[in-house]
């Protein structure tokens, strides 16, 4: 696979008009022909869900403002217009009542993909994510699956304040009995959501709103409508050897930046997009780390019971004496989100910040 | 006979026809008792002016029949009825047994003093339709199919429980007869309910299956003040799902009485003000409940909507085993100890000369032997084996999804070599 570097106009920008594609010099060498395609992350997901509910006629829409409004993110317009509202339901504005329906729908055979606006809204709905979705198959011993998927954007957007910027990678993540998937590009985006409606469980899809207009390449292989990722399974972005750089979701662009920064030093990063939060993939976060003895891990959220300290966790139990430096964790600042903008960027990792942590890792800063 | 939907109260036909006499208070030996306060009835014809919708809300006490050639019943349905009450008690008296011993532990709670509601829904449903419970569902479980030795196993915490004991008291599940849980957090079947019954729906529109499958959905006084319980009475109503919300009032939520805890105690008027029927219905007598869930699933399996059915009934026992019940009032206890529906049903049976003594006293014999047999098939099984204890928390074998071809990744032997790039 090739690792391509996007490089901004604007340090920590996130337009996607100014996208530039170079080839990271440390990957095995393919040229791509100038026809190769670019998707947003929108456009991935918009296309994922149509091919699926194409697929299955079992594969039903549910959500505040996914039908007449084309979804509140615009990540299922059309969808109303090609199915009908038989299979594109607007809800009423009743977190745990239609989470709860879509819940027993699973249970008697059909497949909910559920929109929450944003996640922060899924607490009003959490008992039955948790308690009669990820739990239910545990509890009827295999008798009663639920092949239904939550989705929405997680995590902190831009200005929109402390209620609507949480990040719940960690909370879900905890849970046994839930699959927790996190994209970063199209190709993610396209095939995670696919696998996850796919899936004979419940599947917690956290997708990022600020990753929505991003362009990213994608291949042939990714826009055929059978193509889907494994759940479970990390995706090396970049190789490296002198430092491991592991992150998901939004975070997996900035640690691409800090390792072109850290590449003019000398450092060569290696950078892992987890993808997939539960099941977490020890078994190549372990092989990174013994490969180049050093870890840093990045995620958005807060830094109490985080993603990052399970990883962290993963990794002196099974990796510590291939350790050569203690391990590094950048998290969100442990405040709720402040309005301010210069506060804001201040709460949330910045790419500095991760090249920071892979000097100190290095041992060639304080 | 005057049903909450008998053809002099057709629910299509607008409201301003109605006679004002059918809305009367009901007579006062059904207000509720639970507090030394009376209850003021409030008369609803102001309400119902406002109210834009056809359906009406029909608060009716369903009269008893005197006997005359045309029964509510044959001998057989009458066996039948009498044989699921007799099981239900029985098996719950062998619960409060059990526990004791220490052969059950955890959180039980028994459901004597219901089981007219439980045995006069779920007896008029067909093995494909769903039932969704509360915790007090051990009962609702044996009504509508789940075998005596299933359910007790599943107490003990044996292998060959419903649920191979991973469920437990509180969890009873059975895909086979469609019991859909067993939830603890009450009001937490309540959506789940009026899913499975919008996939009833969705199987007969979209998917164009022949389905007309109807949703139970059973849950206590409590839970009406829960915001869930609204949810979905309004979405229920919205898209018109076959489900029937069958409210067992029992008067108390563990010690919170009813009357303490609800503005308007009346949980059957909160049906109306969704769009949906509501009916009020003496829980303590079979008949009555079979009658009324009679017209309430038809209505349902016709693609009319829901239906909110509120049974006045009571538990003989405390919450649960661990309750010392000491709140509520004996006399109150009598009163409703009196009315046991296993004796009502019986004297209507004898009276109406539909069964005698003896046969009666067989079926009881029946049940009492499967009962113990059910306790020594249970006592005899062994626990789980430690593997269970990581199986089934995925659908999924390993977790890691489905491949293109549509088989587990995990079955494809490649998959766990362990290279990160796929």
């Amino acid at each position: 696979m090739w690792g391509i570097v996007r490089q901004r106009a604007v340090d920590g920008g996130f337009s996607a008009s100014s996208l530039r594609r170079t080839r990271s010099a440390l990957v095995s060498a393919r040229s791509y022909a100038a026809g190769s395609k670019e998707m947003t992350v929108r456009d991935a997901l918009n296309s994922a869900i149509d091919e699926e509910m194409s697929a299955d006629p079992k594969v039903f829409v549910m959500g505040e403002e996914v039908g007449q409004y084309q979804g509140a993110y615009k990540i299922t317009k059309g969808l109303l217009e090609k199915y009908g509202p038989e299979r594109v339901y607007d809800t009423p504005i009743t977190e745990a009542g239609f989470t709860g329906i879509g819940v027993g729908a699973a249970y008697a055979g059909l497949k909910p993909v559920v929109e929450f606006m944003t996640f922060n809204f899924s607490m009003q709905a959490i008992d039955h994510i948790i308690n009669s979705a990820a739990k239910s198959n545990y509890m009827s011993a295999g008798q009663i699956n639920v092949p239904i998927v939550f989705r929405g954007p997680n995590g902190a957007a831009a200005g929109v304040g402390a209620q609507h910027s949480q990040c719940y990678a960690a909370w879900y993540a905890s849970v046994p009995g839930l699959k927790v998937l996190a994209p970063y590009s199209a190709e993610d985006a396209r095939g995670l959501l696919k696998a996850a409606i796919r899936d004979p469980d419940p599947v917690v899809f956290l997708e990022n709103e600020l990753l929505y207009g991003e362009s990213f390449p994608i291949s042939e292989e990714a826009l055929d409508s059978s193509f889907c990722l494994p759940i479970g399974k990390a995706k090396i972005e970049r190789e490296g050897k002198d430092v491991t750089i592991i992150t998901f979701s939004k975070m997996v662009g900035f640690a691409l930046k800090a390792a072109e920064k850290l590449a003019e030093e000398g450092i060569s990063a290696e950078v892992i997009n987890l993808r997939s939060i539960r099941p977490l993939d020890r078994a190549t976060i372990n092989a990174s780390v013994r490969k180049t003895s050093r870890l840093v891990t990045v995620e958005e959220g807060f830094p109490q019971h985080g993603v990052c300290a399970e990883i962290c966790a993963s990794v002196v139990e099974e990796s510590f004496s291939y350790l050569d430096a203690p391990v590094e964790r950048i998290a969100g600042a442990d405040v709720p989100m402040p309005y301010a903008a210069n506060l804001e960027r201040l709460a949330l990792p910045q790419v500095e910040d991760i090249v920071r942590a892979a000097k100190r890792a290095c041992f060639r800063s304080k | 006979m005057a049903t909450a939907f008998s053809p002099t109260i057709p629910l299509h036909e607008n409201r301003t026809s109605l006679p004002a006499t059918r809305l009367v208070p009901p007579p006062p030996s059904s207000a509720f008792l639970g507090s030394t306060r009376s209850l003021p009835i409030r008369r609803l014809n102001h309400a119902l002016a406002a109210r834009r919708s056809p359906v009406v809300a029909v608060q009716e006490i369903v009269k008893e029949k005197k006997p005359t050639n045309s029964l509510l019943i044959t001998k057989e349905e009458g066996l039948v009825l009498y044989e699921d009450m007799i099981l239900g008690r029985s098996f719950e008296d062998m619960c409060a047994q059990m526990y004791y011993r220490g052969k059950m532990f955890g959180f039980v709670h028994l459901y004597n003093g219901q089981e007219a509601v439980s045995t006069g829904f779920i007896k008029l449903l067909t093995q494909s339709d769903s039932v969704v419970s509360t915790y007090r569902d051990h009962v609702h479980a044996l009504s509508k199919g789940v075998s005596a030795r299933a359910v007790m196993s599943e107490l003990f915490g044996k292998v060959t429980g419903c649920c191979r004991g991973q469920g437990g008291s509180m969890h009873m599940f059975s895909k086979e007869h469609n019991v859909l849980g067993g939830f603890a957090f009450i009001g937490e079947g309540i959506p789940v309910a009026t899913g499975a019954a919008f996939t009833s729906k969705y199987k007969r529109e979209v998917l164009k299956q022949d389905c007309d499958d109807v949703t139970v959905a059973f849950f206590g006084d409590g839970t009406c003040n829960n915001g869930q319980f609204y949810e979905c009475l309004n979405m229920a109503a919205l898209y018109k799902l076959p489900i029937i919300f069958v409210v067992e009032n029992n008067l108390w939520a563990i010690g919170m009485s009813h009357l303490r805890s609800t503005s308007d105690p009346e949980i059957w008027k909160k049906g109306p003000a969704f769009g949906m029927p509501g009916v009020h219905v003496d829980g303590m007598d079979v008949l009555k409940v079979r009658e009324v869930a009679k017209e309430a699933v038809t209505r349902a399996r016709r693609g009319e909507g829901p239906t909110l059915v509120e049974c006045e009934t009571y538990r003989f026992r405390g919450h649960s085993l661990a309750d010392p019940d000491e709140l509520r009032d004996a006399a109150e206890k009598a009163k409703y100890a009196a009315r046991d529906p296993i004796t009502a049903l019986k004297k209507y049976l004898i009276e109406n000369k539909l069964a005698n003594e003896a046969e009666l006293k067989s079926i009881e014999k029946k049940i009492d032997e499967l009962v113990e047999e059910a306790v020594e098939f249970a006592d005899a099984s062994p626990q789980p084996g430690r593997s269970q204890l990581l199986e089934n928390v995925f659908a999924d074998p390993k977790g890691f999804g489905i491949g293109p071809d549509g088989r587990y990744r995990c079955e494809d032997p490649k998959f766990t070599e362990g290279t990160a790039q796929v």
